[in-house]
């Protein structure tokens, strides 16, 4: 019967499958000449292609291979696997503030061997080394960079309203008062945005914060802030807040009221402004938001159908500064592979491919203007090359705690602006605790 | 054949129809109002699976633009890009088959070495049974996430991360608790006599496991193991923890979830992904239904 | 593709199994050597050592570990005694999140056994029960990552402005059918709650009812005949005889979900982040951990969670003793 039958079969079976197994793979990656690099970074889909292309002239000449993980949520990876003791050989940075705090843990390795630190200064300027800087020692290099706080505009749509953008608002209160006249003149709100982003809700809010800050408060006193040395409940702190308030809470001001703001996806907010009739005419956004652009709407030409201006001066003590952002990439695993990796991504034939591809703008000024493909980058790159001083930003600079806490702070303002006081007491109170 | 003489009278006396697709249905007592109930209940169900089929066939720019259901209408915008696009992933292929050799093991095992505790726990004595059980049920409220590193660690020294061992171990563990709970469940509520009977036909606990009790359970089996498989199939923590150093290992969700970039952008192709990714466990679940049949336990309970 | 592999997968899913069952009976032929005195202290032991071992290394070690970095200061240093539970006990976030815990409690087990009971008992009825089950249990199969796409479907807001459509399904349904203001689901925090509990009412309808009908299939129908002869309506089978014979079952997924329920993570995850005043027990978890790198706090809340489930326990208890009794 049934079960006897099986009971003269399974020894057979196991017997048959330990040989099988005894005679298995006896190792498991180790493929091909060189050494495989384990790499754990944020870059997923078309970003991920473009690293790959960066990585290829590397792999080709040296024979060694990246094996490539990314995670959009990396810091939960990183954290478990650098705490289980088997962090990656490389890993792409969400920020420096997260470098730092593995930097200080002793985690993520010094890169001092590893590049030319007088071609590095002399390509990208002290300020980009001094960011991937810790303790003295350099532990970061940036793959791209971007600048935030662009504001984007339909060129045509505009032009009807009888504002004149062809030499941009050189003020933010000339920037209002084109704004009012968008209301008067059309009757619709001037401004769209959206701050939904998933686990990271808020950010698209928290980078008009920025821009107010680093234009009304000085570059001196945003560099303080990013060192979390500035006091969140300062005066100055409160006057940003109150700033970006001042257009977001206003429902003649922002798209939809507050319900549409929180509720919106940064990568659709902008959607009214190019629907005809238009329900909007500005959108404050990094550079990257061209390609969301035309996803949406895939008719869209740059230039005529979109451009920008960056973000207009506030106080004239302060003329030029600009919000800019950008991946870092550091060594968990010291090894000459790495090492050589690292010092290949920082050459401008590295960075050169990215920015070719598109997407990216590279912070080495080897990478020449005429490098980029497509008109709006290039402009982009114009304006952070010139920006005076381009700031890091600020968000990106806290450690994580403190930034997702600035994230839901200003949901928290968007939903309750009379909350204002208690929410910057409970980020001071996060600061202080955190030092 | 020590077993079959105790159940064979059983089912001599009770002679109900024992075969469910012969079963006679009885629709009398509100008979439409149930029918249109159901089938009101499951339109609902199937509204929010409904948007994302239309959505996983309209161009990308049109899904968050305007509503799903205006694609039901003209002008007509369908497109199969979203599932060529899937398909022409890099790996898609490979990662396929990785989510197989995860989802096999990690489905096989936990049940097998369940369905032996949940017998212990179910119908032999012993001291301190109470106790480690429930300790067993509780582990269910442990979150995953606490596990993560110390198992990884583990793992290192083992040698059990970045490959299949690692992650078969795992999900095995993971999935021990509710197997164990919901096998002791249905093994328990078989009926006493029948083991009773049996004993005095001299079987003793390894003849009753393999001829009556699993035999009895296959519904109980097959619930399992449609659980047990969807939740290895769709799992993507546990593999970017332990299998994560080594790409070529990786299963469909995380190449899936690589579709989308850093900002979000690409999220139309997770609703064809969905689709494609959902295929396997319902043919499964389709395949474990018949198991899901009335008559299997019948004759074998107190009159 | 990993071709080499394949023994090893075969050496799992057929040699494992095979080991186990020689395991099994060797160690009984060797039992039934020994004193028959001596077999309820042994035998048992030898059937649960395999998922023992297992769970203690995976589990139990693991939560050992926890419990211990629960009493130590944020970086693992210092022994801090209950601090991290103080902390937590009196963060005003932290209290949301267990009211939200207890909001999922009581309406997503609630809602999903009943969905779950009503959908198995019906489509046990009518002749077209496996397709219905196919299609109320879909859901279970697709990832949370994609649920949450399908909702946010499903709850997408737009202003109520000239000319702007609604994209989100209920709102259609609500501006349109009802002409009233749309709602934005996931912000309102009178609503959002509920809205995350029913997309994973939504998703694990299946899994009650896929349990509920398993079970439901090993009700001998001689005992409803019975009942129907005897002149009972189809209401009074359905509370005298099917809910009672199923109660067991009923416990396990109940429980099952109650504990799903203190763990709820994913919906809320991919939906609203916890913003909002939807934040949950392990999602502030995950957050202390991954995101804040607080180890110790993120582990006194995996302990909260841990204390919280003993009343769920000692309710199984009494059933099992009360199961034991009437044997």
């Amino acid at each position: 019967m049934k079960g006897s039958r099986l009971g003269r079969v399974f020894p057979v079976v196991v017997l048959l499958s330990l040989l099988v197994a005894a005679c298995g793979p006896t190792s498991n990656s180790s493929s091909g000449g060189g050494k495989t690099l384990d790499v754990i970074a944020t870059w997923s889909g078309d970003e991920q292609k473009s690293f790959m292309a960066m990585v290829k002239p590397w792999e080709d000449q040296t024979g060694n291979k990246i094996a490539y993980e990314s995670s959009r949520d990396v810091n939960a990876l990183l954290t478990t696997r650098i705490q289980a003791g088997n962090p990656p050989d490389l890993a792409g940075l969400p920020g420096p503030g997260q470098m730092i705090q593995f930097a200080k843990q002793g985690k993520l390795l010094s890169l001092d061997g590893a590049v030319d630190m007088n071609a590095l200064n002399s390509q990208y300027g002290s300020n980009w080394v001094k960011l991937g800087t810790s303790n003295g020692h350099l532990v970061g290099i940036f793959i791209k960079v971007a600048i935030k706080g662009l504001i984007y505009y339909d060129p045509k749509n505009i032009s009807s309203t009888g504002v004149d953008f062809t030499t941009p608002p050189k003020t933010w209160d000339e920037l209002v008062s084109d704004a009012n006249t968008i209301r008067s003149k059309t009757g619709k709100t001037p401004w769209c945005i959206g701050v939904e982003s998933g686990a990271a809700t808020g950010w698209p809010g928290t980078d008009w914060i920025k821009d107010f800050f680093l234009r009304q408060a000085g570059p001196a006193k945003y560099e303080a802030w990013t060192q979390a040395q500035e006091p969140w409940n300062s005066p100055e702190m409160k006057t940003a807040w109150q700033s970006f308030g001042d257009v977001v809470n206003s429902s003649s001001m922002t798209y939809g009221g507050k319900n549409y703001v929180l509720s919106t996806n940064f990568g659709t907010a902008f959607d009214p402004m190019f629907q005809s009739p238009p329900g909007c005419y500005l959108h404050h956004q990094a550079s990257f938001i061209t390609s969301f652009f035309t996803h949406d709407f895939p008719n869209l030409q740059p230039n005529t159908d979109f451009n920008f201006f960056g973000f207009p001066d506030i106080n004239s003590q302060y003329t030029g500064p600009q919000v800019v952002a950008g991946d870092l990439f550091g060594m968990f695993k010291k090894s000459d592979a790495a090492q050589s990796l690292i010092k290949y991504l920082t050459t401008p034939a590295a960075q050169k491919i990215w920015v070719k591809r598109g997407g990216a703008i590279s912070a080495n000024k080897q990478v020449t203007l005429d490098n980029y493909s497509d008109a709006q980058t290039k402009a982009a790159a114009k304006l952070l090359l010139a920006a005076n001083p381009p700031e890091f930003d600020a968000g990106d600079m806290q450690d994580n705690a403190l930034q997702t806490a600035f994230f839901q702070g200003v949901t928290q303002y968007i939903q309750n602006p009379g909350q204002l006081d208690s929410i910057l007491a409970h980020l001071e109170q996060l600061r202080t605790s955190g030092a | 054949m020590s077993v079959a003489p105790v159940a064979a009278p059983r089912v001599a006396e009770t002679p109900i129809v024992v075969d469910a697709g012969k079963e006679p249905r009885r629709f009398t007592l509100g008979s439409l109002p149930l029918n249109l109930a159901l089938i009101l209940l499951t339109i609902i169900w199937i509204i929010p699976t409904l948007g994302l089929l239309v959505s996983s066939f309209r161009p990308g720019f049109l899904i968050s633009r305007t509503g799903w259901w205006t694609a039901l209408f003209p002008p007509y915008q369908f497109t199969l890009q979203n599932y060529t696009d899937v398909l022409q992933t890099n790996n898609l292929a490979a990662s396929f088959v990785n989510s197989l050799t995860i989802a096999i093991p990690a489905t096989v095992l936990p049940i097998a070495i369940a369905a032996f505790a949940a017998y212990a726990f179910a119908w032999m004595k012993f001291p301190a049974r109470n106790w480690l059980f429930l300790l067993l049920v509780g582990l269910l409220a442990v979150p995953l996430q606490m596990t993560l590193i110390p198992v990884l660690k583990i793992f290192n020294v083992l040698g059990l991360s970045g490959n299949f061992f690692g992650i078969w171990i795992a999900h095995t563990a993971y999935g021990l608790p509710f197997a164990i709970y919901l096998l002791r469940n249905f093994f328990g509520a078989l009926p006493t006599d029948l083991f009773e009977s049996a004993q005095i036909d001299g079987a003793g606990p390894v003849t009753m496991f393999f001829r009556l009790v699993l035999p009895l359970s296959v519904p109980a089996l097959a619930s399992l193991a449609i659980f047990q498989f969807l939740w290895t199939w769709n799992d993507l923590l546990v593999a970017l923890v332990y299998i994560g150093s080594n790409p070529q290992y990786a299963p469909m969700t995380v190449t899936i979830a690589n579709l989308v970039n850093s900002l979000g952008q690409g999220y139309e192709l997770l609703t064809a992904a969905a689709f494609l990714s959902m295929a396997l466990p319902l043919v499964v679940f389709l395949a474990l239904q018949r198991y899901f049949v009335r008559g299997m336990t019948a004759g074998a309970v107190k009159g | 593709m990993n071709a080499d592999w394949l023994p090893y997968l075969v050496g799992a899913v057929v040699g494992v199994p095979a080991v186990l069952v020689l395991y099994i009976v060797g160690t009984d032929w060797l039992i039934r050597r020994l004193p028959p005195a001596t077999h309820p202290r042994i035998r048992p032991w030898v059937w649960v050592a395999p998922a023992l071992i297992l769970v203690a290394a995976l589990l139990i070690y693991p939560m050992i570990a926890t419990a211990w970095i629960s009493l130590l200061s944020k970086d693992g240093t210092r022994f801090v005694g209950l601090a991290n539970f103080a902390n937590v006990l009196s963060d005003n976030s932290v209290l949301i999140a267990i009211r939200n815990n207890i909001l999922w409690l009581v309406f997503y087990t609630g809602l999903v056994l009943i969905f779950g009971l009503i959908l198995a008992v019906m489509a046990d009825r009518v002749p077209y029960e496996s397709g219905v089950k196919s299609l109320i249990f879909m859901p279970m199969a697709i990832s949370f990552v994609a649920a949450g796409i399908i909702w946010k479907f499903m709850y997408s807001y737009q202003p109520k402005l000239p000319g702007v459509a609604q994209t989100g399904t209920l709102n259609a349904v609500w501006t349109s059918l009802f002409q009233q203001q749309p709602i934005a689901w996931l912000i309102d925090h009178r609503i959002n709650n509920f809205a995350l509990i029913f997309a994973a009412v939504w998703i694990w309808t299946g899994f009650a009812m896929v349990i509920t009908s398993a079970a439901l299939k090993g009700i001998p129908p001689e005992l409803m005949e019975a009942a129907r002869v005897d002149g009972a309506t189809e209401l009074q089978v359905f509370f005298r005889i099917t809910i009672p014979l199923l109660a067991p079952t009923l416990t396990v997924i109940g429980t099952t979900l109650v504990i799903f329920a203190l763990k709820a993570f994913d919906i809320v995850y991919v939906m609203t982040g916890g913003l909002y005043e939807t934040d949950v027990m392990a999602r502030r978890m995950y957050g202390e951990m991954f995101n804040n790198s607080n180890f110790g706090t993120s582990a006194a809340i995996a302990m909260l969670l841990l204390i919280a489930v003993i009343p769920v326990l000692v309710f199984n208890l009494r059933r099992f003793q009360f199961q034991e009794a009437i044997r």
